[in-house]
C-alpha cells in the first residue's frame, strides 16, 4: 500500500495557528497529540504513563484505532425537552461514530453520569471505562425554539477542551444543532474543521435501468431531510454546488438537448446557460467566486472545455483539440484546472492553467482515469479509475504521484469532497439487469466505507460547504 | 429484398393517404401481412405501415434506424454504413422529414465521458448522411451517454446493443 499518510515526527510546538495543508492522518494525529500535550503542560499536570496512553489515535499499517468517547444523553433543562435531548445526543453520537475515528462507549458501561450540565466531572469514573473524551450537554425546548449546550473534556488530563458552547435556533433545525456540536467536538480533538453541518445535492433515481427517472435532490450529509429540487420529467445529471452552497449547476434535458441550468437552492428558481443550437453543454462546475462556470461543450462531435461568466455571458474556450476534454474542476486557489482528456488514446488526467494553455498530464497508471476533483485543501485530486473491468475511486497528489485507490466495485464513479477534504462521497451502481445506484462515503485513507442512506437510488453527489 | 420493396412500393403508393400520422414507432401491434393468407379465403386488413416505404415504420424497421459501434469507438462499421446508405436514400426521397441522431454508450464508462462519446457517435452518423448528400440543416444530434440503455444486462450482449446511434425522424414543423 502506498503510504501517503506516513507518520511525521511529532512537532514540539503548539500548532494552534499554523495551517498545515498536508492532508494526512498523521498530521491530524500529530496535531491531536501536540494539542493534548500542550493542554497537559498548560495544566502543569505531570504526564503519567496513564495519561500518555489515551492521547494516541494509533496509526498502524494505515489502520487507526478509534478513540473511545462517552456521551451521556444530553440533559433536558426544561420539562418536555427529553425527546429532543435524546434525539440530539443520538445524532451527535452517529456523527462521531460515523467517522470511524471515534467509538462511542455504551451507556451501560458508565459508572456514573454527570449530576448536571457544568457540574464537576468525576474523571476517575470515566478513566475507569477508558473514555478518552467526554461530551456533556443540555437541551432546552421553549415553544419552537431550542437551545443546545455542550462541553468537551479530555478525561485523562482531567481538563475541559476548549470552552462550552451554546447553539440556539428553531426546533425544526435541531439536526443542524446536533451537527454543529459534532463539528466542534471533531474539530477540537483532531485540529481540523468538521463536515457534519453540510448538505449534499445529488440525483435521486427510481425505476429500472432502461426507464430510469432522475430528479435533483438535496439532503443533509448523513442522508436526512431529503428534499427534491426538480421533477423527473427530463433527465438531470451531475449537480454541482456553488462554493457557498446557495446555487446548484446541473445538466438538464428539458429542452431535448443537454443544457446547463443554474438553480437557486432557496427559491428553486432556475436559469439556463445560453447554448447555441446544435451544441451540447454538460459537466459544469463553479469557479471559487461562484461567478464563472467551467464546463464541456460538444460541437460537431468534438468536446472541449469552456468557461462562461454568469453575469456577462461571455465565453472563453480553454481547450482546442479533436479529443474529448471534459470533467473540469478548479484548484481551490483558482489558478489551475484539472480535467480528463483522451488525447493520448485513453482517458487520462491533465492539469492546465485557469485560462487554458498547454496542460500537463498527471495520470500514468494502467487503465483509464476520469472525473477528477480537486480537494478543498488543494493537495489531492480524487478521480474515477477504470481498469480491467473494475471501477475505483482514488486519490493522487496534484502532480500525479502517490496514487492510492480507495474503493473497488463493478461501477464506482463521481467522487466529491467533504468540505474538510478528509472524506469522499461517490456513487456505486450494482451489476446486472436489476442494478441499482446508491451513495457511499469513504475516508481518504480508504477506511470506513459506508452507504449513505437515501430514500431511493442516488448518483452524482456534490458535497456542499459547511453551513453558517 | 429488392423485390419486396418494389412490391410494397406499389401497394404503399395506393394507401399513402392512410398514413397521415407521422407520429412514428408506436406501432407495437402491427399486423403481420404474411399471417393473413390463411385458408383460401380473402382477408381484408389494414396494411402494416412498416410495409409502406414512405412510412416512419418502414424507415425504422425495414431500413433500420440504428447503427452499432465497437467499444469506445465512433467508427462506422460496414454494416452501419450500409444501414446509413438506406437512411440517406429514404431521407432524400422523403424530404419533408428531419432527423435527430441520438448517440448512446454502454454503462462501462464514466458519465461525462460517455456523453462526449455519444456525441462523437451521433456526429459520425450525421457526417456520413451529409456525405451522401443530405443537407446539414435537416440533421441534428444529441447524446444521451449511458443514460438510456435499451438492454439492461451487464454483459457484452447488452452492451453491444447499447453502443448505438439511432436516427429519429419527424415531419418538419414549419411545412
Amino acid at each position: 500500500m502506498t503510504d501517503i499518510f506516513r507518520s511525521d515526527p511529532p512537532k514540539r510546538k503548539l500548532p494552534v495557528e499554523k495551517r498545515d495543508n498536508k492532508v494526512s492522518m498523521s498530521a491530524m494525529m500529530t496535531k491531536f497529540m501536540t494539542f493534548m500535550t500542550a493542554i497537559m503542560i498548560a495544566m502543569a499536570a505531570p504526564p503519567s504513563a496513564q495519561a500518555q496512553e489515551p492521547l494516541r489515535l494509533t496509526l498502524r499499517d494505515g489502520v487507526i484505532e478509534a478513540l473511545p468517547f462517552a456521551l451521556p444523553a444530553f440533559q433536558s433543562e426544561v420539562a418536555g425537552s427529553e425527546q429532543m435531548a435524546a434525539d440530539i445526543s443520538r445524532v451527535i453520537a452517529e456523527d462521531l461514530n460515523g467517522t470511524g475515528l471515534f467509538r462511542q462507549i455504551p451507556a451501560s458501561a458508565f459508572i456514573s453520569t454527570p449530576a448536571g450540565f457544568g457540574a464537576p466531572i468525576a474523571f476517575p469514573d470515566w478513566r475507569a471505562i477508558n473514555a478518552q473524551a467526554l461530551v456533556t450537554g443540555a437541551v432546552a425546548v421553549n415553544g419552537s425554539q431550542v437551545t443546545v449546550k455542550f462541553r468537551l473534556y479530555d478525561v485523562f488530563s482531567g481538563a475541559e477542551m476548549g470552552e462550552g458552547l451554546q447553539f440556539a435556533g428553531t426546533t425544526d433545525g435541531w439536526r443542524r444543532m446536533a451537527h454543529k456540536v459534532s463539528d466542534a467536538v471533531y474539530s477540537r480533538i483532531t485540529g481540523e474543521a468538521g463536515y457534519f453541518d453540510s448538505r449534499v445535492v445529488y440525483v435521486a433515481e427510481t425505476g429500472p435501468k432502461d426507464d430510469r427517472a432522475k430528479r435533483l435532490a438535496i439532503m443533509d450529509y448523513d442522508g436526512a431531510n431529503v428534499q427534491y429540487l426538480t421533477d423527473s420529467s427530463a433527465i438531470v445529471l451531475a449537480p454541482r454546488f456553488s462554493p457557498t452552497g446557495d446555487r446548484v449547476l446541473y445538466t438538464s434535458y428539458e429542452s431535448g438537448f443537454p443544457r446547463i441550468n443554474v438553480l437557486d437552492v432557496a427559491t428553486v428558481g432556475r436559469q439556463q446557460l445560453a447554448t447555441a443550437d446544435g451544441e451540447m453543454a454538460f459537466s459544469p462546475r463553479f469557479s471559487l467566486d461562484g461567478r464563472q462556470v467551467i464546463y464541456s461543450l460538444a460541437n460537431g462531435g468534438n468536446t472541449d472545455i469552456y468557461r462562461t461568466d454568469l453575469a456577462t455571458g461571455q465565453s472563453t474556450r480553454l481547450t482546442n483539440t479533436p479529443a474529448i476534454e471534459t470533467a473540469p474542476s478548479f484548484s481551490p486557489d483558482g489558478s489551475q484546472i484539472v480535467f480528463e482528456s483522451d488525447r493520448s488514446g485513453t482517458q487520462q488526467l491533465y492539469v492546465m492553467g485557469a485560462n487554458g494553455g498547454e496542460p500537463q498530464r498527471i495520470s500514468f497508471g494502467n487503465g483509464r482515469y476520469g472525473t477528477p476533483v480537486w480537494s478543498p485543501r488543494g493537495d489531492l485530486i480524487a478521480f474515477t479509475k477504470q481498469e480491467a473491468g473494475r471501477f475505483h475511486i482514488g486519490v493522487m497528489r496534484t502532480d500525479g504521484t502517490e496514487e492510492r485507490l480507495l474503493t473497488s466495485s463493478f461501477l464506482d464513479e463521481g467522487p466529491t469532497w467533504a468540505p474538510n477534504g478528509r472524506v469522499i462521497m461517490f456513487a456505486r451502481e450494482t451489476q446486472g439487469a436489476d442494478g441499482t445506484t446508491g451513495l457511499y462515503s469513504v475516508d481518504i485513507t480508504g477506511r470506513n466505507l459506508r452507504r449513505v442512506t437515501t430514500p431511493q437510488g442516488g448518483s452524482d453527489p456534490s458535497w456542499g460547504p459547511l453551513q453558517r | 429484398m429488392k423485390y419486396l420493396i418494389k412490391a410494397v412500393l406499389v401497394i404503399g403508393a395506393l394507401t399513402l393517404s392512410a398514413c397521415t400520422n407521422a407520429d412514428r414507432f408506436d406501432n407495437a401491434d402491427a399486423v403481420d401481412l404474411n399471417a393473413q393468407n390463411g385458408a383460401n379465403g380473402v382477408n381484408q386488413t389494414a396494411l402494416d405501415p412498416s410495409q409502406n416505404p414512405s412510412s416512419p415504420q418502414f424507415f425504422s424497421q425495414t431500413i433500420g434506424d440504428r447503427v452499432l459501434f465497437e467499444v469506445d469507438t465512433s467508427t462506422l462499421t460496414a454494416a452501419g454504413r450500409a444501414t446509413l446508405d438506406g437512411q440517406a436514400g429514404w431521407l432524400t426521397t422523403n424530404s419533408d422529414y428531419l432527423a435527430v441522431i441520438e448517440g448512446h454508450a454502454d454503462e462501462q464508462g464514466t458519465r461525462e465521458y460517455n456523453l462526449a462519446l455519444g456525441a462523437r457517435r451521433a456526429n459520425a452518423v450525421r457526417e456520413y448522411l451529409i456525405s451522401k448528400g443530405l443537407p446539414s440543416s435537416r440533421i441534428r444530434t444529441v447524446s444521451y451517454g449511458k443514460e438510456r440503455p435499451i438492454a439492461v444486462c451487464s454483459e457484452e450482449a447488452c452492451y453491444a446493443q447499447n453502443r448505438r446511434a439511432v436516427t429519429i425522424i419527424s415531419i418538419a414543423q414549419s411545412s
